[in-house]
């Protein structure tokens, strides 16, 4: 037994020395998100699979090895400039977050002012990307999602008339419906009033729906997360109210919500990058690392997007050739520059052949889903 | 009937209210202190019912009794930890410290349940009924919410009037000095007070959730809000004041939401709360206190 | 000047507080100077005057005047806006040394006025009718600024209370105000020395208040609001000057702590920040400028202090905030703790009596 344990801890000791031969760049990567309040469910699944991520990295035994710290920013811009400082401290060389809108926005003129990269899951606004040229976004923007649903809607000719309710004390959902809107005005869809309600007011949303069937809606847009819209669906059927409903990549997570009777959910349509019931490997795969870290959760899209945030990280960093004892600006001239140029594409969970522009924002392609029988199933 | 089905909308919803207000009023009524943590023991019980009856299928009436009996236990716990030792404290320390068990059962229940939202499954399993040819629904839910609110409040009524105990809650809430001088167990009373609050907060967590079935560690925060301003609405500490409180804003929140704004319910309702308490400043069916010098 | 110990009351607490602000000034700037102050230490500075700002200030209605607050962040909203809103527009093609001020009273002003506003109705309630009224307007004006947007272009200004897209605006637009997003882009300006400064005017001005007659009156009315009109005072006339002083010294806060961030948001300023000023009130004991500020400090401190704790920091935090309002309120844990200083320091003691009933 002894013999063994010798041997081991030679093996183990050799190997460090191996390891250490290689001189592999250890980099730190800050995350920041919102892990208690409200929010909280978006920040943890970021950091969950950004976790995952990281340890990908590092087991792959490259050149590059990452260190990661996520900071709770409890949804609000002041604890998230807070956090951000934290990490800096910490020696954060690039940073992959903040995951909700307004403190990404917040955090990013401070990352503009230290010139730190900031490679953005889940904030979609366009105001987030316009605040610097070192920010970048993994998720679409909002204009993007709102463009592309209305000539979806148009193209397809869904509805005749459409009705819309919309989170208006969340920039996400007001972003996507202002685009709606005008896009929609253009192609000629017929959109009644917009309905909305507030984070403040989101225990009844029977109303809207109501609204919505008095109007004579057959086709609902939906550009909120899946939890309120959870509510509308089943306020939809206790009203015997037969309509179509079209969301947005926010919708994702509604088949795996706990205790939620997925017969309600059956012809929902979503435009979206990322489902976790997809069959490919890479999905699979992840889906099953989260599930065993998680004891058991299903990721939803902000999971997606933080781990394609570490892998995007980890491609440009390599082909970049960052060290660590390079400063934050450093890296990020050289990821900026790596990034934006013409071969860099990334395939990743939320989209295969990512690539970006110097405005920040990423170009890839959302896909149309219906739901069947309980399941996504590509739409055409 | 356009304003007929909105309106039923708006019972549904202050029906929830009044049930909520009912604890809470009860709680201000006895211990002269606004509770801020009703709310999450609200979403407590609401967890309880959950683990039993949406995943366990427990009967759903054993489910809220056994939500009763942990909320209770908690509602006693909570009142022998952190208030008990500031009877004769400025009335603001117990504000704070009822802020503070707040926040302390929102992030318990995030590290022991996560934050991720459960969807409920209503314990009602009738269907309401539909009138005009169904251009009218009345759910099941509102039916079982306003039934349970009524009962709820008479039974209190006729407790605080007619039962011994009732009458010493009664006493305390008048002059709690008074009170102890005639031997009442003060204490004891507060903390009956604490524990039926707790149990009517379990049901009220049971029913919010039936009408509205997100679930998530903040659930009982903002209907735990609406609910403390329908009791000041209807006048705090007076138990029809908290049930014709909730019922009336429950109205005009999903009223202003039809016919005026969306975005602008809240605002509303606060507007319409103001302007109340200006007519009347001690609300609806509140007592009007002349002080004595 | 009188000698040490025989000193007028009102003068030391004068003292000690301007010393506490000029010790705490002090500290910070040796701290830069030597280069050891952490980016999250210095981050934390312009929210920590803001704070110790709002504290003083809803000491003014909580403390001296008696009546319980729950809508103190909407003053604090209601200067940043306005006070922003210039900063961000008009103020911007103004130097600094102009735009700023003007921000400042800009703010100062639109808080005052809301504090006209509210406090008409609401001093004529007492007790939690006050309170919730007081929360009430806070969220009514969170609401509303939620639903707010402004744009410019070339035909003028439009205003809407729905969305963005109902304003139609050409295609040269620019948005001023974004509902839910607030006013983005904002030129940060605030520095350490601005707080400082802000918080010396205002304690001057709290501190003076206190001492004046008008001072005198607002504690007579908290203490015994019958004896106080029966002695001829003129309750309303002293309750407002309490109240909307408050809220002018609060939209200074808000404009302080909006010129810190490149974004402003109406959510920021919801009844739970009012909650927390109040806790840093309540903490720092009522009518005790020196305890709220040290409160304002310790309470905006900690949650990053506790960073270590990862996902049970606000747990901690929780327990923490409970734990420090039992020892220091609980009447039991109050003659402990006196007890306890009696054996060690008997005069002492006697002192810390004596400002316990202050």
């Amino acid at each position: 037994m002894k013999k063994v344990l010798s041997v081991v801890l030679t093996g183990a000791l050799a190997a460090s020395f191996v390891m250490s031969a290689c001189a592999a760049e250890t980099i730190k990567i800050g995350g920041i998100g919102p892990t208690t309040g409200p929010a909280a469910i978006y920040g943890s699944n970021v950091k969950n699979a950004m976790e995952i991520a990281v340890e990908e990295v590092n087991a792959e035994g490259g050149d590059i090895q990452f260190e990661l710290e996520f900071e709770d920013d409890q949804h609000d811009p002041e604890v998230s400039v807070n956090a951000y400082n934290h990490l800096k401290d910490w020696g954060m060389q690039i940073l992959g977050g903040t995951v909700t809108t307004n403190p990404c926005l917040a955090v990013g003129a401070e990352a503009v002012s230290d010139n730190m990269l900031l490679l953005t899951p889940s904030a979609s606004s366009q105001d987030v990307i316009d605040t610097g040229d070192n920010i970048f976004q993994v998720c679409f923007t909002d204009p993007n999602q709102g463009i592309a649903s209305a000539d979806y809607i148009s193209n397809q000719e869904l509805g005749t008339k459409i009705g819309v309710i919309y989170n208006s004390s969340d920039p996400y959902s007001t972003g996507i419906l202002s685009n709606f809107l005008a896009e929609a005005a253009e192609v000629g869809l017929d959109v009644l009033d917009p309905q909305a309600f507030t984070d403040d007011n989101s225990t009844d949303l029977t109303t809207q729906v109501q609204a919505c069937k008095d109007g004579g809606a057959d086709l609902i847009f939906l550009p909120i997360y899946y939890t309120p819209a959870s509510q509308i669906l089943k306020a939809a059927d206790d009203m015997n109210y037969d309509v179509k409903f079209f969301g947005v990549d926010g919708m994702d997570g509604i088949l795996s919500l706990e205790g939620f009777d997925t017969s309600l959910a059956e012809g929902v349509m979503l435009l979206t990058p990322f489902v976790a019931t997809a069959t490919d490997d890479a999905t699979v795969a992840f889906v099953k690392a989260y599930a065993d870290k998680t004891g058991g959760d299903i990721p939803n899209q902000f999971a997606a997007d933080g781990y394609d945030v570490v892998k995007a990280l980890y491609k440009a960093c390599t082909e970049a050739g960052v060290t660590e004892d390079m400063s934050p600006s450093d890296i990020c001239e050289a990821l900026k520059e790596v990034m934006t140029s013409d071969d860099f594409s990334y395939d990743g969970l939320t989209g295969s052949d990512m690539t970006w522009d110097a405005s920040g924002a990423v170009s890839k392609a959302p896909h149309g889903l219906i739901i069947e029988n309980g399941e996504y199933q590509p739409m055409d | 009937m356009q304003f007929l089905s909105y309106l039923v909308r708006g019972i549904s919803l202050g029906s929830v209210y009044a049930l909520i207000a009912l604890g809470y009023t009860m709680v201000y009524g006895i211990a002269k202190m606004l509770n801020f943590a009703h709310g999450d023991v609200i979403m407590v019980g609401g967890y309880m019912v959950f683990f039993t009856f949406c995943k366990n299928q427990v009967p759903p009436v054993l489910a809220v009794l056994f939500a009763m009996c942990v909320c209770t236990l908690l509602g006693i716990t909570i009142e022998k930890i952190a208030y008990k030792p500031l009877r004769g404290a400025p009335k603001l320390a117990v504000l704070i410290t009822a802020i503070g068990v707040s926040y302390f059962l929102q992030n318990s229940a995030m590290l022991l349940w996560k934050s991720d939202p459960k969807s409920f499954t209503s314990i009602v399993s009738f269907d309401g009924v539909t009138l005009f040819d169904g251009n009218l629904q009345i759910s099941g839910e509102t039916i079982v919410t306003i039934l349970v609110s009524v009962v709820i409040m008479i039974a209190l009524m006729l407790f605080v009037k007619k039962t011994k105990p009732g009458r010493a809650m009664q006493a305390v809430s008048e002059d709690r000095g008074a009170a102890l001088l005639m031997g009442i167990n003060v204490n004891g009373v507060i903390s009956m007070t604490f524990a039926i609050g707790s149990a009517l907060a379990a049901i009220a967590g049971a029913l919010l959730l039936s009408s509205y079935p997100t679930l998530t560690p903040t659930t009982g925060a903002m209907p735990g809000i609406k609910a403390f301003v329908a009791a000041v609405f209807g006048g705090i500490g007076s138990l029809p004041g908290a049930f014709i409180g909730g019922i009336l804003l429950g109205v005009i929140e999903n009223l202003s939401k039809a016919y005026i704004s969306t975005q602008l319910a809240d605002a509303i309702v606060f507007l319409v709360l103001i302007i109340v308490l200006l007519v009347k400043p001690t609300g609806l069916l509140g007592k009007k206190t002349t002080v004595k010098v | 000047m009188e000698k040490k110990g025989k000193m007028k009351k009102t003068t030391k607490t004068t003292l000690t507080t301007f010393g506490f602000v000029a010790v705490f000034w002090a500290v910070i700037e040796i701290l830069t100077v030597s280069g050891h102050l952490s980016s999250k230490l210095n981050g934390l500075l312009i929210p920590v005057c803001a704070y110790m700002i709002m504290a003083i200030s809803l000491n003014l209605v909580v403390g001296f005047l008696g009546e319980l607050s729950l809508g103190h962040a909407a003053f604090m909203s209601a200067g940043a806006f306005a006070g922003i809103f210039f900063y961000t527009t008009a103020g911007a093609e103004l130097p600094v040394y102009v735009s700023v001020p003007v921000s400042f009273l800009i703010g100062g002003l639109a808080a005052g006025i809301l504090g006209v506003i509210v406090g008409v109705p609401v001093l004529r309630l007492s007790g939690d009718y006050l309170a919730i009224v007081t929360l009430a307007s806070g969220e009514i004006l969170k609401n509303v600024l939620c639903a707010l947007y402004i744009g410019k272009d070339s035909e003028g200004i439009h205003m809407s209370l729905k969305d963005q897209f109902s304003l139609g605006m050409a295609p040269d637009g620019k948005m001023l105000m974004k509902g839910a997003m607030g006013i983005t882009g904002i030129k940060k300006f605030a520095n350490f020395s601005v707080g400082v400064v802000l918080i010396v005017i205002t304690l001057i001005f709290v501190l003076n208040l206190m001492n004046s007659r008008a001072g005198r009156a607002i504690t007579a009315i908290r203490d015994d609001e019958i004896a106080a009109r029966a002695a001829g005072l003129d309750l309303t006339r002293y309750k407002m000057i309490a109240f909307v002083s408050a809220a002018v010294f609060a939209g200074f806060a808000g404009v302080l702590y909006a010129l810190n961030y490149s974004a402003l948001v109406a959510d920021k300023f919801d009844y739970n920040l009012s909650i927390n000023v109040l806790v840093m009130v309540v903490l720092g004991g009522m009518g005790n400028i020196l305890g709220g500020m040290i409160a304002a400090i310790i309470l905006t401190i900690l949650p990053e202090l506790l960073r270590g704790f990862s996902q049970y920091r606000m747990f901690i935090y929780s327990i923490v905030l409970i734990v420090m309002m039992l020892f220091n309120q609980a009447p039991a844990f109050v003659s402990w703790r006196q007890r306890l200083m009696a054996r060690i320091r008997p005069k002492a003691a006697g002192k810390q009596d004596g400002k316990e009933e202050q």
